[in-house]
């Protein structure tokens, strides 16, 4: 069904003068991109805001855990285990942090070790762990027509989410005093925010890899703080910054032979630096 | 989110300055924070048009009482809010003025920014309204600050920023106006300024107002009530009484007042 709605594509895109257009899975690749980074663009907003670089680096590095467990169950597809095993976590950072008593860079950093460490432990028993190292810098020429759809749906939901709470959560990063004086749930916000920002990491995770998705999160917003005076424009120039870098990442990464997601954290960086330099003070 | 409504100015139907009827009563108030009891058997009357200033050492539970109040904690006792015809108000409007220390100073968010997070049903980051834009000139004109509405926060100086964070919190105009500690790091001049505009939005709006602070020279003169806590009330009344209270000298080392 989505390989039909895919076939305009297909025909546009190989009618195009490129080497790399003429491959079905770099335009697969490159929708998938065009789904992706704006929505990693947008989130990256509110993670930067807010400071939950470290929470979303957490629930990254907990999909060890979470495709083991999916060993484990004998699951056709680890993503079963791997978004809800995402999704408890949050909970249980969210809890844990709200209990106050640990701060939460040390709460974040405990569960992260442990769930690193075990996800490895699980995963390397037999010396296989080989098997998975797919999962650390991940393959965007692996995406289906089935992904593309999948992604298409869960852009809609999490985009949905992000703009309800959208407000709530820009205020709770300007004064969460204030955001608690004026809205009776920004508890619920917080959690609401957490929990489709770790579905959105989880699920991009297989293409972009453990260990660099983050850094899609959160260079664009930084470099869009940067030249940004205002939220609006900080949301524009963010998802702006992160597609633009997708999609000449995806593209470098053809001609030079080298792991996606990667190279787009490269081109990202590069704009990062370039708005570094054209930043304009704060105070006047 | 509570939605705006603004013919506060009239207060309730009833003429400006002081209807004397509504006002915001605690009794037997307790808190516990991580266990340990920080504020007990606090009875406080706020009244409309009044501007009541808790004073205390640090850890005297000040801003525990805020928390209270704004229901960010839970607590003993009972907390009322009753309006001019002595109803009982559920879910009064309280404005909130926090201490602007807390603000990200490089953060890309400007005052009217601040403003659509607060109001607006429409995410901030798709634009602003002009309904909403023109609700937060209104807000910001109560202050003296419409000028600086499309300003970085991050470009603020310390009073133009309280000027803001009060006039959003009289956005809508509310039930009760709480400020905590609003003028830290503001230098003598800018709290004259504030503490006057205070005065006579108190008046204007017939506002009930409780505000945390040390400034106790300029509480002297603009305060109508000083309470002075230590884990629970330890004296109130006109400032020119409590202030001369032994218990308050003795906290504030006060001998060099008069």
């Amino acid at each position: 069904m989505s390989a039909v709605l895919l076939e305009p594509w297909h025909r546009v895109l190989s009618a195009l003068p490129f080497a790399w257009t003429q491959y079905e899975f770099m335009r697969l690749a490159l929708l998938a991109v065009l789904f992706i980074s704006p929505l990693l663009g947008a989130l990256g907003t509110v993670v930067v805001a807010n400071r939950l670089a470290f929470f979303s680096e957490a629930i990254g590095h907990a999909a060890f855990t979470g495709i083991a467990l999916g060993v484990i169950f004998g699951l056709s597809d680890p993503m079963w285990s791997m978004v809800p095993f995402a999704l408890i976590l949050t909970l249980v950072i969210t809890w844990v942090r709200r209990r106050g008593g640990l701060s939460s860079d040390t709460a974040i950093g405990l569960v992260m070790s442990f769930t690193v460490s075990l996800g490895i432990v699980l995963l390397s028993r037999g010396g296989d762990f080989a098997r998975y190292t797919n999962f650390l810098i991940g393959d965007m020429l692996a995406v289906t027509p089935r992904d593309v759809a999948w992604l298409a749906v869960l852009a809609v939901a999490v985009l949905a989410v992000f703009f309800f709470f959208f407000n709530r959560l820009m205020l709770a990063s300007m004064s969460p005093a204030l955001a608690r004086s004026r809205a009776r749930h920004s508890g619920a916000a917080e959690l609401a925010f957490a929990s489709a920002l770790a579905v959105v990491v989880t699920l991009g995770l297989p293409w972009i890899g453990i260990l660099v998705i983050n850094a899609l999160l959160i260079l664009p917003a930084a470099a869009a703080r940067n030249l940004a005076r205002n939220t609006a424009q900080f949301f524009a120039w963010s998802v702006g910054i992160s597609l633009t870098a997708g999609v000449i990442g995806l593209v470098v990464s053809f001609y030079a032979s080298s792991a996606t997601g990667a190279t787009i954290v490269l081109v990202a960086m590069g704009i990062y630096v370039f708005t570094f330099a054209m930043r304009r003070p704060a105070s006047s | 989110m509570q939605m705006p409504s603004d013919h506060a100015a009239s207060h309730h139907g009833i003429a400006p300055h002081r209807c004397g009827e509504c006002c915001t009563t605690l009794r037997d108030v307790g808190a516990r924070v991580g266990g340990r009891p920080v504020l007990e058997h606090v009875d406080l009357h706020l009244h409309c048009g009044e501007l009541t200033a808790v004073i205390g050492e640090n850890g005297a539970g000040k801003t525990t009482l805020v928390r209270c109040l704004l229901g960010e904690i839970p607590h003993s006792g009972e907390v009322h809010f009753l309006d001019a015809a002595r109803r009982r108000a559920d879910s009064p409007i309280i404005g909130y003025v926090p201490q602007h220390s807390s603000f990200d100073k490089d953060a890309p968010v400007s005052v009217l920014d601040m403003f659509a997070s607060s109001l607006a049903g429409r995410p901030a980051c798709l634009g602003v309204s002009s309904a909403v834009r023109a609700q937060a000139r209104e807000g910001l004109l109560r202050t003296g600050a419409e000028h600086l509405l499309d300003r970085p926060l991050g470009a603020l100086s310390g009073g133009e920023l309280q000027r803001v964070l009060l006039g959003l919190a009289l956005t809508p105009v509310p039930n009760l106006l709480v400020l905590d500690e609003p003028m830290s790091g503001v230098d003598h001049s800018g709290r004259e300024q504030f503490y006057d505009l205070l005065s006579r939005l108190r008046r204007e709006y017939d506002l009930a107002v409780l505000l945390v602070s040390h400034d106790l020279a300029t509480l002297a003169r603009f305060a109508d009530r000083l309470v002075f806590l230590d884990r629970r009330i330890v004296c109130e009344g006109p400032p020119a009484e409590v202030l001369r209270d032994q218990r308050v000298r003795a906290a504030f080392s006060l001998e060099l007042l008069p």
